[in-house]
Order: structure tokens, then sequence, then C-alpha cells
């Protein structure tokens, strides 16, 4: 299964190659906090030695962690994560002077840049906790529990909590909190673990109708249990964007583990007439689809396009190589720092941007895949498969939603958003990918000789934890 | 595992490629559309925050953009405050009215003649300026003008245009009550929005440029028209005998209409010059009834009536001359039922008969300057039409100077200088105060100014409107200030 080049071909650690990209991603991030100085305030910002000083920590940890106890890890995707969360500080540290003007002073870049560091550490605590992802297998279950809980919690009396529409918050402590970005990684775990073990039943038994191979009846228990899940997040939470998320997450871990795209049809059809019926009878979905046919035509209703149309403005505005920091109004547009990011990049830094920031999250997924690939296990590979869509589809969903692509739904932009349940459970999705990767590419213990004599070796010792 | 993972890849790259393919739809092919729709603040406010060109009356800015320290970069500032706010307009963030509106491309820089400008600003990256614009007024009648119309008692609210008659220029254009464009083209929003909703709701009406906003009947001022109807009729000149007397039959009607001082004009039988001299109501009534509709709507269009002629100031209301019956007809003869007119209009009647007949198209914009005060355009004066042949407009001329020699318009003679003029009353209805008009050219010889005043409405005293005690002072310290240059 060593996938690419001939069969002895053997990854080296490449750890030079990640400093170097690290560093380079340093740049972007530095880079960016001096330039939203000079654009807004026309000066270095004052904290600039600190301020590099703890990014350029924070990501030589991660880096010696990495080199420490998974050397052979992938070694771009530490880089490109490092490069998208150090842009999304700069650009919230900017929009936190825009409202500053405004006489509404926030310090948004000041808390992103806490929870990044919570992330970090959340980050290399699981690279040096977890040396094998295949001991997450053993947890299958009690994730999945987990991950339900998590998802029915902002349902609960005195923790629950319902902001702009959405009850898809939790209050701990006083911290705000989305328990479903947790969730997410619990149930790919558990949705992975599910199916590496029933993937045969699920895959061979069922008839073949008009060449598509149907899963038999009594198997469609899960499914079903999982599409019952995402509709109440639908319904219930009025939450488009986390419903989507987590059915085309499952779909695509089930159609991977079975190799039978029936299940993608099944569940298709399944989704589509769950989202009809949705569309029919809840209102917040069907102005949404209506927001984005004719979003010119609610601009002033309320609610209605205003946010949407308002961002598209923006990136108009900044067309091919934006305005540049300072010269744009990005904070018109109500939530610019979340859900709306994309449209601030795209208002101050252009065209180009957005697309240099698509890329780096397609890079993320391609690397996402490629650990899939080369994986020389089915759980790793299904998780990994997992993890990369998440990652694919939450930028897809929100990307194109902010660009009028398709109906605009609540989701942040890993990694650049603020918010912190967002930033931490994505760090801890790329060190789970951080972990596989190194699992993957680890050479194999010497086994040319597997065929010859020393029988009393092929029995090979495999570390669990 | 594999083949499935390889089609996910694919299915994902299809995702990224939607992206990439509809942000660049967005942000670059449909970027001119959403530049281009009203809701766009942004394109507002960079209009708002943009060094817009000055624009100039003499040497002296009367709108200009001065450094700003708040949200936007440039304040436009008036420094005269009212007495050009009818002509530049305003520039507020939410609309813009006069000059700031109708030369806004060239102000803002948008103007294709400032393209070689625009692409130099762009590849030395700075910030693009806008150009200037040069206006015709001549800064004396200006002030001449808008202290006069100031110096009326009361409440009064007037306007005046004075025209050069040789090539249509605009020397003076005042209205009163007006406003400080400074409080609307004010960053503070709120503000201008209070200040936009007190002007508004002013029954005093002063963001109207009442010198071509407003029109009311021209009164005996349009007795001039008639006069000019009658001669280019060929059966009248100026030494021709008309009705007087003291009363008129009105045709189909029971009515009959007099004189103001309910005099008999000097006699039954008297000269056209005289007629004029007097104001005599009965000697016009009987002209435009013999004249008809048709031919007196002829000559009231060939003066510019029906239609508008300046064409740098948004907000112009047309003049009317409307279809009339017979009656309506004797009675437009001397200004009254369904004829109205703006100030404007009665200027380029005394400024197409100055002008040898030619009436001159009116214009506001003498120059079209760069940013560096290169020449970019010059307007050149044009022929509106050919109202009046050269021997009427002489004729008429005459009638006219004695008119201010010895007849109602004295009050506008200047010593040493032969002075056209001729004053106007309308009285549109008994309850409200009457318009005081007054039109008139100097020197009559060699005419350089026409002016046209109106005065709509006086604490006066009604017996004194009559005639030119109101607009005629104003009028000769106009052309004063005209002919001292």
């Amino acid at each position: 299964m060593s996938e690419p080049g001939a069969p002895g071909f053997v990854h080296r650690p490449r750890r030079g190659a990640e400093l170097f990209l690290l560093l380079a991603a340093l740049v972007v991030g530095i880079g960016a906090y001096v330039a939203v100085g000079l654009g807004v305030q026309g000066t270095v910002p004052a904290n600039i030695i600190g301020y590099s000083g703890w990014l350029a920590a924070l990501t030589i940890a991660a880096h010696v962690a990495v080199r420490l106890v998974a050397p052979y890890a992938d070694p771009v995707l530490l880089p490109l994560v490092a490069a998208l969360n150090g842009l999304g500080l700069a650009v919230i540290h900017r929009l936190d002077l825009a409202y500053e003007a405004v006489d509404k002073p926030h310090s948004f870049a000041q808390q992103q840049l806490t929870w990044m560091t919570l992330g970090i550490v959340l980050f290399i605590v699981t690279i040096i906790l977890l040396r094998d992802h295949r001991s997450l297998q053993r947890l299958t279950y009690t994730s999945g529990a987990a991950g339900i809980a998590l998802l029915l919690l902002p349902f609960m009396p005195i923790v629950g909590n319902e902001i702009n529409g959405a009850r898809i918050w939790i209050n701990v402590a006083g911290f705000s909190f989305q328990p479903g970005e947790v969730a997410k990684l619990l149930l790919v775990v558990a949705f992975s673990g599910y199916l590496v073990r029933h993937r045969d039943a699920l895959a061979l038994a069922g008839r073949r109708v008009l060449f598509i191979d149907l899963p038999r009846g009594r198997d469609l228990g899960p499914i079903l249990a999982m599409f019952a899940v995402s509709m109440m997040i639908l319904v219930a939470q009025n939450d488009l964007g986390s419903s989507l998320l987590f059915f085309g997450l499952f779909l695509v871990t089930l159609y991977v583990a079975t190799e039978r795209p029936g299940w993608l049809v099944v569940g298709g059809l399944l989704f589509a007439g769950g989202a009809l019926a949705a569309y029919t009878f809840v209102g917040n979905v069907q102005n949404r689809f209506n927001f984005w046919l004719h979003p010119m035509d609610y601009y002033y209703e309320s609610p209605g396009s205003g946010q949407l149309v308002e961002g598209m403005f923006g990136m108009g505005w900044g067309g091919l190589i934006g305005r540049g920091f300072g010269e744009g109004s990005p904070s018109s547009v109500p939530y610019a720092n979340s859900d709306f990011i994309i449209a601030a990049i795209g208002e101050e830094l252009g065209l180009t941007a957005v697309m240099a920031v698509i890329l780096c999250y397609g890079l993320i997924v391609e690397r996402a895949l490629r650990i899939a690939l080369i994986s020389r296990d089915g759980f790793g590979k299904l998780l990994a498969v997992g993890l990369g869509s998440i990652v694919a589809l939450q930028v897809f969903v929100v990307v194109g939603g902010v660009t009028g692509l398709i109906p605009l739904t609540g989701l942040t932009t890993p990694f650049l958003s603020y918010g912190g349940s967002s930033l931490v459970a994505n760090w801890v999705i790329i060190a789970l990918l951080i972990r596989i990767s190194d699992q993957a590419r680890r050479p194999i213990p010497r086994m040319t000789d597997l065929s010859g004599t020393f029988d009393s070796e092929t029995t090979q010792v495999v570390k669990l934890t | 595992m594999n083949k499935p993972i390889r089609t996910i890849s694919i299915f994902c790259l299809l995702l990224f490629l939607a992206l990439l393919v509809n942000a660049s739809y967005v942000m670059y092919f449909r970027a001119d559309e959403l530049a281009a729709d009203a809701k766009n603040r942004r394109v507002i406010n960079a209009a708002f925050s943009r060094e817009r060109g000055a624009i100039l009356v003499g040497k002296d800015p009367v709108a200009r953009s001065v450094p700003s320290d708040d949200k936007y970069d440039f304040q436009r500032t008036y420094p005269q405050r009212f007495m050009y706010a009818p002509i530049t307009g305003y520039f507020a963030y939410y609309a813009q009215t006069g000059i700031e509106r109708s030369q806004s491309d060239v102000l803002s820089g948008d103007d294709e003649r400032l393209f070689v400008t625009r692409l130099v600003d762009m590849l030395s990256n700075a910030e693009p300026k806008g150009g200037n614009v040069q206006l015709t007024i001549n800064p004396a009648a200006q002030a001449a003008a808008f202290e006069g119309l100031q110096a009326l008692s009361g409440e009064a609210k007037g306007a005046v245009v004075a025209l050069e008659p040789s090539t249509g220029k605009v020397l003076a254009m005042a209205s009163t009550p007006t406003f400080d464009p400074n409080l609307l083209a004010s960053h503070d929003l709120q503000a201008v929005e209070a200040e936009g909703k007190r002007l508004e709701a002013d029954p005093a009406t002063p963001l109207i440029n009442r010198a071509i906003g407003t029109t009311l009947p021209p009164g005996s001022t349009f007795k001039l028209v008639t006069a000019a109807a009658a001669i280019e009729s060929g059966n009248y000149d100026k030494d021709s005998i008309v009705p007087g007397g003291f009363q008129f039959q009105l045709p189909q009607s029971d009515s009959k209409v007099g004189n103001y001082d309910q005099g008999n004009c000097g006699g039954t039988k008297i000269t056209l010059t005289q007629a004029l001299q007097v104001s005599c109501n009965v000697s016009f009534l009987s002209l435009a009834n013999e004249l008809g509709a048709e031919a007196m709507t002829e000559q009231a269009e060939a003066f510019g009536f029906n239609s508008t002629a300046l064409e740098d100031l948004p907000g112009q209301a047309p003049s009317l001359y409307p279809e009339m019956d017979a009656p309506q007809t004797a009675l437009s003869g001397i200004g009254q039922s369904s004829v109205t007119a703006t100030p404007l209009q009665m200027a380029m009647v005394a400024a197409g008969i100055a002008n040898d007949g030619q009436v001159k198209r009116p214009y506001l914009v003498d120059e079209v300057r760069a940013p560096n005060a290169s020449l970019l355009d010059k307007t050149e004066a044009s022929t509106y039409s050919q109202a009046v042949s050269s021997n009427t407009a002489d004729e008429l001329t005459e009638m006219m100077v004695a008119t201010v020699d010895s007849g109602t318009a004295v009050v506008a003679a200047i010593p040493g200088v032969r002075v056209a003029g001729k004053t106007g009353t309308a009285q549109s209805t008994g309850s409200r105060p009457p318009y005081a008009w007054f039109v008139s050219f100097a020197p009559a010889d060699d005419p350089q100014v026409a002016v046209a005043v109106m005065v709509e409405a006086s604490e006066t005293a009604r017996e004194e409107i009559a005639g030119g005690s109101l607009g005629g002072p104003i009028a000769k310290a106009i052309m004063e200030a005209v002919m001292a240059q």
C-alpha cells in the first residue's frame, strides 16, 4: 500500500522543509500584522516584537513537538495552518481597529491569539499523548455517544444559549462555547471506527437495481440514525451549515468504507428530501434560499440579505489586488471577523489573496486525502478522509455561501475566523492528521526478508500507545 | 479503499475549482455591476472622500475641497456660504444639486476629458484629483444681485438673472431665501439630515433656485413679447397708433379689464411707445387679441417659452405659453392668465432684444480645467434662436429706452447711459401679494448686460409694488456693476 512511486519508495522525514515553510508562514502572519499597522494607523504596531516573538514561539514549539514525536509527519500541513491562522489574526486585528474607530472597542485579536495558543498546546498534547491513532478505534462508541451528547448540550437548560437565532452555544463558567465544533471531531472518530468494523456487511450484502448496488434494508439503520441527527440539528438548531457538514461527512466516510456509490445515492436522496421538507416547512431555510437567489431584493429587509450583499460589495470593491489594509470598510459587513472574514480579506487584499486562501485550504484537503491514500490501515484511511472532508465541506459551505455560490449558512472559516471553539477543534484535527501521516510515512520496519528464513521475525511487535 | 478516496479527491477538486471560479466572477467580472449599485455605500463613501476640483468664479473658488482628518479625507466647503448656493448647489452624502451635480464627472475626475490626468495619477499611485470648473459669473454683478435681494424688507422671496446678451454668459444668478451648502456637505450626517429636513419643511422653499426653478406670471414685462409679435407682424412700428382708454372688453365674455391705475393711458389713441411707457393694459390686450393665439405662441416660443435652454443646471422649470382660448389669449398679452416665466426666461427676452433679436443660449460653465490648471474645454457661445428681426429689436430697444427715460421704469435710469427697461406687476389672485418684475439692459447702443429681477412676495405695501420700486434698483445696481468694469 505504500503509495507514491515504486514498491521500494521510502518517505523521508522532511522536517527541514517544514521549518523552511513555517518561516514563510511566519512572514505571512507577521507581515500582515505589520501591514495592518502601517495601513490603518500609519506606523508599525508598538507591540510588534512581542507579537512576532509569541507567534514564532508558538510555531516553533509545534514544529519541535512534531520533530520529536512525529518525525515522519507530512511537512506541509503545519505551515499551511500557521499561515492561515496568522493571516486570520491580522485581519481580526484590522477589524478590531475598525470597531475601535467607531468607539466600539474590542480585543478579538487578543482573544484569538489566546485561543490559538490553547489550540497549539492541545495540538502538541495530542501528538505527544496519542502515539498511534489506532488506539482511538477503541473509543468508537464512547466518542459517538460523547459527540451526540455535545450536539444536544445547547438544548439543555442553564448551559444552553441561543445567539443570533442559532441554538448552538453553551455557556460554561462565563465562556461561550460551540460544542458542535468538538462534536464533529468525535463523530469522525466514531464513524471511522464503526465503519471499519462493519464495512464488509455494508459493502457485500444488497441487491443491484439499475447498475447501482443498493444496500440491504437492515443495514440502513446507522445511516437513518445519522440522517435523523442531521435533520434534528437543522430543524431544532436552525443550523443548515452544520447539518450539511455532519451528513456529508457521514456519507463520505460511508462511501469510502464500503466502496459502494449506492450509499451516496441513498444518502443524497435522503438529504435532498430532508432539505426540501425543511425548505417547505422551516421559514429560515426558505429565507436563506430566497436571499441567495435574489440578494438585491432583500437588502433592506430584516432578516434580509444585507450582510451577504455588503460582503459582495466589499469583494467587488476589492477587485483583483484589493484596496489595501485600512483603505476599505470591511467592518460594514456584520460578523466580518467570523463568518464573513473571507469578504474582509477580499475587500482589502483582493481576489489574489482570496485565491491564495482557497488554495491553502485546497492543499490542506489534498494533504489529508494523500495521507488517507498512503495510510496502511483502514481506520487511519477513514479518519484522514473524514478529517479532510470536514475542512473541504466547511470551506465550501462558508466561502461558497459568502461569495454567493450556494445559499449562505453560518459556519466558521477554519483557522481564519474569530472563534475559540472552532480554532481549538481545528488544531486538534491537524494534530490527528499529523499523527496519521507520521504512521503512514514512517518506513516499514524491515520486512523485505519476510519470505526468507527468519520465521520468528514475521510476528511484528506493534506499539499501541 | 483507495478508489473511493480518489473519487472523493476529484470531487473536492471540483468543489475548490467552483470556489475559485465563483470568487473570480464576483470580484472581477461582477465588480463594475456591484459598484454601480445604488445601495453600494463604498462607492458613495469614496466619492465623498475624494478631493474634488474647485468651482471658480473669477480667480476665487466658491466651492473647494479641503483636507479633513475625520472619517473622510476631504471636506467640501463653500467660502461664500449663501451667495452662490443656488448655482453651486451642494455636495452632500446622499444627494448633489446644481453645478456639483451637473459637472460631477469633471469635479470628481471621472470625466473622459480628464483621462490623461487619471492615467498619470494611477501610474504614480497618487490619489485621483478632480478638475476645476470656471463659471461665467461676474463676481461684482453677483454681489450686487444677492445684496439687492437681501436688502429687500421682510421675508422677500426673489431671484435675479443677468446675461451677457452677445454670448449668453450668465453674469449673475441669485435667489433668496437661500441656504448654506456647508451645512449640507458636512461629514456629520445626522446634522445634515436634520438641516435637510428643516430646509425641506421651510414654506419659503430655500432649496429651490427661483431663478430657474420657479415659474410665475411675468405680468407687464411680457408686454415686450406682445410688442415684438406686433412689430414682427409687419403692421406696427414704435410709432403706430394703438387703442388706449379705460377698459378692454374681453372677447366671448362679459368681463372688462382696466389699467392698473384705473386711468386711460393718456387717450383712446396712443402710440405703441407710449403704450409701453405707461404699461397700458388696454393697448396690449387688444394687440394680443388681434394677433391671435398662433402668432403669440410663435413669438413666445422664439424667445424660449415651452422649453428649457440652460444646460448647465438641473432643476429647471420650463416657462409656459400654453394653448389658450380667445379671452385668455388677450389676457396673455399683459402677462396674465396661463403664461408663466422664470427670471431666466425674462432675462433671455431682454438679452434677445439687446442682441439684435438673436437669443444666445445661456450657459454657466465657461471653462473646464485639469487639476494642474491646463485648459481642457471652453464653452463656445451658440445661438438659441433668432427671436425677432434686427429691425424689430431696434424698435423695441427705443421703446424700452423711452420707458426708462420718461415712463414707469424711470427708477433704473443711470446718468450718462442709455438704459432700456420694462417693469411688471403680476397679480395672479387677489388674496396674495403681486409679483414685482423688472427687465432691463444697458447700454442700449452696445448692450453689455441684460437683467431680469423677480420679487415674489414682500411685506412692502401693495400699492408700492407696481412698477420698478422693488426690482428696479437691483437691476440698476447690477448694470452699473457690469459696466464699471
